[in-house]
């Protein structure tokens, strides 16, 4: 049950959490403070940061747990860069992928261009429509216990996608900036899965 | 029952063409270039190509809801080692335009098929500005553009472009002129 008396979660430690025993997961990022939070949490070979293609992070995600059936696929994303790409959930749920997990760091804000209000603070939620979508699992968090409890099963075997929604704070941490130099963090990437630079 | 022989008639005249014709060889060139993903935006002129692809087990395809959802699977398919080639009609590509800063900034690999409207004996007019704006906009964000008038030019230019995007690198898009498509019977 959620206490509504909680503080609101902070989106560093809730991503620090699912990122703490990460094993060989795969990891990209939505552009804007999951960005920033991902690399916060510290910089890994297995990381794959977007700067900017607003409403791509599920769907590299999706490209690599294809390509990729062996590893487990998170993304973690805002809920300004998960809306651009509403659509996105009807083609993950279609392609039915067992290894890709979406999390969504939810402030309810663009919160990177002045903390105007978004959809998911006006009634529209994310999980119920990825559940709709046909999602394995579908979830939304707002508890630090439950973070806890989904980082222990990240790793675990899946029976199709699955989508997380966190409620966080609406707060802007100081940045944490990894490379924008998008072929070094590609190539960084492939040699992490033994491919070579290209 | 009208239904299904109408879809059988379909498939039939489809899998000929596909069998004899270009779609059949541009697949053979893309299987020959070890293409594992497929995403695509449906479009008349894609049917038997898209057809065979489904048909392959060893081809994960994806359908989109909008044509740029292509563009970050087929990065990300390459940040995961495999090679992917989209199909959409030219209406789709103005969809595509800033997911294009990924694969661009990423120098990932990128094959787009492109069949064009909106250029020759086109019925609906919708389709015109977008027709006219392909190329340009493409080559406005810095995707190189091919094109091909003719079967035999297309089979061509694909084996080009295959090999220019998955081996060096490059981002492309090879438009297939709607003459060489024929004119969409309605």
């Amino acid at each position: 049950m959620a206490n509504p008396d909680a503080a609101p979660l902070a989106r560093r430690a809730v991503v620090a959490t699912l990122l703490k025993d990460r094993g060989d997961m795969l990891v990209v990022s939505g552009l804007g403070s999951a960005t920033y939070d991902v690399h916060a949490a510290g910089d890994h070979d297995g990381n794959y940061y977007l700067w900017g293609a607003m409403g791509g992070a599920a769907l590299v995600g999706l490209g690599i747990a294809q390509a990729q059936a062996s590893r487990r696929v998170l993304v973690i994303t805002g809920d300004g860069e998960q809306l651009m790409a509403f659509g996105a959930l009807a083609t993950i749920a279609v392609a039915k992928p067992t290894n890709l997990d979406i999390v969504v760091i939810d402030n309810q804000h663009f919160g990177e261009t002045g903390m105007q209000g978004s959809h998911t603070g006006r009634g529209i939620d994310l999980a119920k429509v990825a559940e709709v979508c046909g999602f394995a699992t579908a979830e939304t968090l707002k508890e630090m216990d439950e973070v806890e409890a989904l980082a222990g099963t990240l790793q675990a075997k899946a029976e199709g996608p699955r989508l997380f929604v966190i409620k966080v704070a609406a707060e802007n941490p100081p940045r944490s900036l990894p490379s924008r130099d998008a072929v070094y963090v590609k190539n960084r990437f492939r040699a992490h899965l033994g491919l070579p630079q290209g | 029952m009208q239904q299904t022989t109408v879809s059988n008639a379909a498939d039939a005249e489809a899998a000929a063409a596909a069998i004899s014709g270009w779609p059949a060889r541009l697949y053979a060139i893309l299987k020959a270039a070890d293409v594992r993903q497929m995403a695509f935006v449906p479009d008349a002129g894609h049917s038997a190509l898209i057809r065979l692809f489904q048909a392959d087990r060893q081809v994960t395809t994806n359908v989109l809801t909008t044509e740029e959802e292509g563009i970050a699977i087929s990065t990300g398919a390459w940040l995961g080692g495999q090679r992917c080639v989209l199909l959409m009609q030219s209406s789709g590509v103005g969809n595509c335009i800033n997911m294009l800063s990924l694969p661009l900034m990423t120098r990932a690999p990128l094959l787009i098929l492109v069949t064009m409207r909106g250029e020759w004996a086109e019925f609906n007019p919708w389709q015109v500005p977008m027709g006219r704006g392909t190329q340009a906009a493409l080559e406005a964000v810095g995707v190189k553009v091919m094109r091909a008038d003719t079967a035999e030019d297309l089979v061509d230019t694909v084996e080009a472009a295959a090999a220019l995007a998955y081996e060096g690198d490059q981002q492309i898009a090879v438009l297939i002129g709607q003459r060489l498509l024929g004119k969409k019977k309605w």
